[in-house]
């Protein structure tokens, strides 16, 4: 297991640089100039000494090394400094966004509380529905219970969420006034009233995000379940004459639990992509709208980082799932 | 008895007969291609029988209400000349969701088709060519474990300009979103061809068609494919789906179409702004694509049944 574990994390290192490569290349070779927006008043050399003064006047061999160095040696280093004190960085240049010229991950550091928060708490909703949904579908396969299960995933697959966030805001805020349409990133909760504030404008968002993990989780708790209800040591599960809880809740629970597991650790980091589209129907200033921001303001940087940051998600994620599938199932040895 | 009798004698069928009888059975499948039927025929014939121009400007009619609000409120601003009410310019709404569904199926259709044969075509190469497989599978993985949405927002905004100074402001974004679309999306049916070929590779008709000396490109085109389509088709379904919902998400997030060009997602974005007091404005567009969606979805999971011919004639 732990050389399994070793070499998926050495080979996840080639992924990255590739995936970082991509990234940096699609921004390089695409024709947009980053120098596009500003007037075309100013002359041509003092646009010159701006595109220098961005750091834009290297070629590529040399520009795309140097923000692998920032990212993987420069960056750490000073999250090492601010923790402890220390000076390893010794002034070292970081990566600097274009629009607000200040290192890119201060400004990520801000904005992802936000995110994390809607996003995680949207996920865990969703799982906690979507389980007992999925296990009372198979239980009862073919049941109104299951049907209607199946009827509310196919919608939650086919609605988009920039339609049912809309749609919530319309019932919720516009008709009947019960919870804020716009998600208050500034406000603290203190004592009850805040937090119940914080509670009505985190529904929406947090529903809208949990109807795709719910609609996703359930179907495959379900298919998993059904697999194993049809087994032979339920069977005898059953003939030892144990409760049909102990039979359901035990046995068949945590075996059919070993594929849905993976199957959550891989859905987080299509979560944090859907929460682009609803940090920007409920106004939640996190990474993803920070993401828009700037691509609109072509800030280079910006989406580099924020880009290869999902990117280092998801392969994090598959290694986690590939991983917990070998440690939940002894059947599993990779090595 | 005589059913029986029948069912012996009966003529020989083509095997696609079957599988629409299986596909009968299933009646959100059924629903759903009434459904598509019906809204591709709303968005292609629509136009010509409403004779209305999306586009056109009615300033003196803008911000008139669907006319079912007659029901609840009779003082309402509505009529019969625009059933589902005019925005804010006065554009009538239902020829608007006309013409943006031509361009939303057009590029759901397009973009899918575009990513069933780049996953087609890499999932036969790597399972049919053994020397291909390893580094087929592994670009897919590694194209799966890129972050898809930011990309195809960062490529919208980048390639834009450019390609719409090459094909025209419509052209160039069409040919822009179902690109990007396609080759972000042709992973999964890469997969799954792939994992079909190497079963149906190892099967007795395979060694018979390579016994008598079948090339590879024959070998592919009449034994491997058509044994392959059941996948194929499936995963068309879904490619779709998601080919629909990308182009509106990208539209809503302001990177799709210019805003001449009405699309769903883009009327619907458009609409936000309003939607406090024009709250129908939002649920047209939105319900247009999120039905389109559904009912694709369902034809798949018919089609999943019927195609499985485990559970064909039960």
């Amino acid at each position: 297991m732990l050389t399994f574990t070793l070499r998926r994390l050495l080979m996840s290192i080639p992924t990255l640089l590739f995936i970082a490569f991509v990234i940096f290349m699609l921004l390089e070779l695409a024709p947009g100039d980053p120098m596009s927006q500003m007037p075309l008043t100013i002359p041509p050399e003092v646009k010159e000494k701006m595109r220098l003064a961005l750091g834009l006047g290297e070629p590529w061999w040399v520009r795309f090394p140097l923000w692998l160095k920032q990212f993987f040696i420069v960056e750490p280093q000073y999250w090492w400094d601010a923790a402890f004190g220390t000076n390893f960085a010794d002034g070292a240049q970081r990566i600097i966004s274009f629009q607000s010229r200040s290192p890119v991950f201060d400004t990520i550091a801000q904005r992802l509380p936000q995110t994390l928060w809607v996003v995680g708490m949207s996920y865990i909703v969703g799982v906690l529905i979507a389980l007992p949904i999925g296990i009372i579908s198979a239980y009862k396969q073919y049941s109104v219970f299951d049907q209607t299960g199946t009827f509310v995933s196919m919608i939650g697959f086919s609605v988009p969420p920039f339609f049912s966030g809309v749609l919530l805001i319309v019932i919720f805020s516009v008709q009947l006034k019960w919870l804020p349409s716009i998600y208050d990133t500034t406000h603290v909760v203190t004592n009850w009233d805040t937090f119940i504030f914080q509670l009505k404008q985190m529904i929406m968002p947090v529903m809208v995000l949990a109807l795709q993990t719910t609609a996703q989780v359930s179907r495959y708790m379900r298919a998993s379940m059904l697999d194993n209800l049809t087994q032979d040591y339920v069977r005898t599960a059953r003939a030892k004459g144990m409760t049909e809880s102990v039979v359901v809740m035990k046995h068949v629970l945590r075996n059919s639990m070993i594929p849905v597991v993976t199957v959550i650790a891989l859905g987080i980091p299509s979560i944090f992509g859907g929460a682009i589209i609803t940090e920007q129907i409920f106004k939640v200033n996190g990474l993803g709208q920070l993401l828009i921001i700037a691509l609109q303001g072509n800030d280079i940087p910006m989406v580099m980082t924020i880009t290869f940051l999902l990117a280092v998600l998801i392969v994090l994620m598959n290694l986690i799932a590939d991983i917990l599938y070998g440690v939940l199932d002894p059947r599993i040895r990779y090595d | 008895m005589t059913d029986e009798t029948m069912d012996m004698t009966a003529k020989p069928r083509n095997q696609w007969w079957d599988v629409w009888d299986q596909f009968k059975t299933h009646k959100g499948a059924v629903f759903g291609l009434c459904f598509l039927i019906f809204i591709t025929l709303f968005c292609l014939i629509g136009p010509s029988l409403w004779g209305v121009d999306p586009g056109k400007l009615d300033i003196r009619n803008k911000d008139m209400r669907p006319i079912y609000t007659a029901i609840f409120d009779s003082g309402a601003k509505y009529g019969w000349a625009h059933p589902m009410g005019t925005d804010n310019l006065g554009r009538d709404i239902m020829a608007n969701i006309m013409q943006g569904g031509r361009i939303s199926l057009a590029v759901g259709w397009t973009a899918m088709i575009l990513a069933l044969v780049i996953g087609t075509t890499v999932g036969v190469l790597a399972g049919y060519f053994k020397r291909l497989d390893g580094i087929l599978m592994r670009f897919t993985d590694l194209v799966l474990a890129l972050p898809l949405l930011p990309l195809l927002l960062v490529m919208m905004l980048l390639f834009r300009d450019p390609l719409r100074a090459a094909f025209g402001p419509e052209q160039g974004i069409f040919i822009l979103i179902v690109t990007g679309i396609g080759i972000t999306s042709w992973m999964h049916t890469a997969r799954i061809v792939r994992g079909d070929v190497m079963a149906i590779k190892e099967r007795e008709f395979v060694l018979a068609a390579r016994s008598i000396g079948t090339p590879a490109r024959r070998m592919i085109t009449r034994h491997l494919l058509p044994n392959v389509l059941s996948p194929i088709m499936v995963s068309a379904t879904l490619g779709l789906a998601t080919a629909i919902i990308t182009e509106s998400a990208l539209s809503f997030l302001g990177l799709g179409f210019p805003s001449d060009f009405p699309t769903w997602g883009k009327i619907l974005f458009d609409s936000v702004d309003r939607m406090t007091a024009y709250p129908e404005r939002v649920i047209w567009p939105g319900l247009a694509i999120s039905l389109t969606v559904l009912s694709v979805n369902y034809i798949g999971d018919g089609l999943r049944d019927a195609l499985d011919p485990r559970i064909r004639g039960l």
